[in-house]
């Protein structure tokens, strides 16, 4: 098994219609369910707008804070799942289900194996 | 031989060691050794079995090698490899499965047609390299990159569920396609490496109709291949002229694939069950037919592409639609249609237009037509071609 991120890509700007996002909600529920029935949910969860965002890092060995979003841009990930799949395949059948219920595009990243210490 | 045990060898060894790479230096190992001991021990019973087993060995003794020194990677390819029966008979299924993994839809299309080469065809990473026109360190990387996503995402060595199997067909027949015209677009300095590469697809096309003869696109895609190809010695002059279908001295055709192509063209209209390659090799098959330019069955051509846009409905298709339409109905009527399309950034939509003009005596405007088709394209025969065209333009 490997385990797979699946991001969606949500365009930036206000939230669509309340019954749109009521379908979309009832369609993510029910594809939750389906991974975990299959055993292949490890994680799900959808995130605040990237205005909550805000990023840190070092300068000069100081921690410096900024606001925003790392990456400027039209789009950021609006929330993702962490599956398990035995195969590329299977968890592009998981994206593709995933961007029906979400109606938007989803990134398929492999994760890297664990290392054994 | 070594072209064509490799796609079989590597596609055994990638099922017995689940990694691409083993594989590939397994029967580089293998055909080394052939090519020391054979010349003077005499060929093996079985080359391709001896391929496939001395391949198998040589990369056990590597891995246990390797493994001996704690290599987590080598351990993981010896226990797959102990898992795996060795086959040499049914190897059907391995070279699909390798098939359909270079063509995987998760990689990019110069990374299917890279893998595809490497693998299946065995040629070098220098030669596909020439072939595409890249540096070879450029074509390396390509290859590296798609072997590391293979591995990493998991891309399966798997034949597609049958569901999933018309849409990864496709791309697997747009793969050999893209190849095979990559060859025949004539282009004057790489000239014979391209010519080895609508070979290479006829190999490529032939291997997919011996492994899926079920599949009637299959066939249509070799017998397209097949009746472009049969043309290749009448397409350019001595001095590498492009020479249009109409102005094609016929009798420099090749008959034996044009014999090939339309027996398949033929056994598919039987099938009935029709896609673009085999109606494109429909259309060639009539103009294969015709003795000279003036006795082609332009109507049955016409029809022809009617059934193609209404499988796919481009506006490149529908260009070509039109050029035979002006063969039927006149200049006038083709030029109408063409210039309903939307393809002022295709060079052919304007060279065509260009000889529509030219036929309708619309010197001036023809003249235009050209001048931007030639700036459109690239290719050194194509321009050749339509400069001599618009020089001949009265005035």
């Amino acid at each position: 098994m490997t385990q797979y991120l699946l991001s969606i890509y949500q365009p930036d700007g206000g939230p669509p219609s309340p019954e749109f996002m009521e379908s979309v909600a009832r369609d993510l529920h029910a594809l939750n369910q389906e991974l975990k029935t299959a055993g292949a949910w490890v994680f799900s969860r959808g995130l605040h707008a990237p205005g909550t965002a805000t990023v840190v890092r070092v300068r000069d060995r100081e921690v410096v804070t900024t606001d925003g979003p790392y990456v400027e841009g039209k789009e950021h990930i609006g929330g993702f799942w962490i599956i398990d799949a035995p195969d590329l395949d299977a968890a592009l059948g998981w994206a593709g289900k995933a961007a029906r219920a979400t109606t938007l595009p989803i990134e398929v990243r492999p994760f890297q194996d664990v290392p054994e210490y | 031989m070594f072209r064509a045990e490799h796609g079989r060898a590597v596609a055994v060894l990638v099922r017995v060691f689940g990694d691409i790479d083993i594989a590939e230096e397994a029967v580089a190992d293998a055909f080394t050794t052939a090519v020391q001991r054979w010349p003077a021990e005499g060929l093996p019973p079985s080359p391709a079995g001896w391929i496939i087993t001395t391949a198998r060995n040589r990369a056990i003794d590597r891995l246990r090698r390797e493994a001996s020194r704690a290599d987590r990677h080598a351990q993981a390819a010896l226990l797959h490899a102990h898992d795996e029966p060795i086959e040499e008979g049914p190897v059907r299924d391995e070279r699909l499965r390798l098939i359909f993994t270079c063509c995987h839809p998760a990689l990019g299309r110069g990374a299917q047609v890279a893998l595809t080469l490497r693998l299946l065809g065995g040629l070098t990473t220098a030669e596909i390299a020439r072939a595409f026109l890249v540096p070879e360190p450029t074509m390396a990387q390509r290859l590296v990159r798609a072997k590391g996503k293979i591995k990493d995402a998991r891309i399966p060595y798997r034949l597609p569920a049958a569901a999933d199997l018309p849409g990864r067909l496709q791309s697997v027949l747009a793969v050999v396609y893209l190849v095979f015209n990559e060859g025949y677009a004539a282009s004057s300095g790489a000239e014979l490496v391209r010519a080895d590469l609508c070979a290479e697809a006829i190999r490529l096309g032939r291997q997919l109709a011996e492994l899926m003869p079920d599949e009637p696109e299959v066939h249509g895609l070799l017998a397209l291949m097949l009746l472009l190809e049969s043309r290749r010695a009448a397409r350019t002059t001595a001095a590498g002229d492009l020479v249009p279908l109409a102005d094609q001295e016929r009798a420099r055709w090749d008959r034996a694939r044009i014999a090939e192509g339309q027996a398949i063209v033929r056994d598919c209209l039987r099938r009935n069950e029709p896609g673009v390659y085999q109606i494109q090799a429909a259309i060639n098959a009539v103009h294969s037919d015709a003795r000279s330019a003036a006795t082609t069955d332009w109507p049955q051509i016409v029809r022809l592409y009617d059934q193609l846009l209404a499988c796919d409905p481009s506006p490149v298709v529908a260009l070509n639609r039109a050029v035979a339409v002006a063969e039927v109905d006149g200049p006038r009527t083709g030029l109408a249609l063409v210039d309903a399309l939307d393809l002022g950034a295709y060079y052919l939509f304007h060279a065509i237009r260009a000889d529509l003009l030219r036929r309708l005596g619309r010197d001036v405007e023809a003249r235009t037509a050209y001048e931007t088709a030639i700036e459109l394209t690239d290719n050194a025969a194509e321009r050749g071609f339509l400069r001599r065209r618009r020089q001949a333009l009265a005035g």
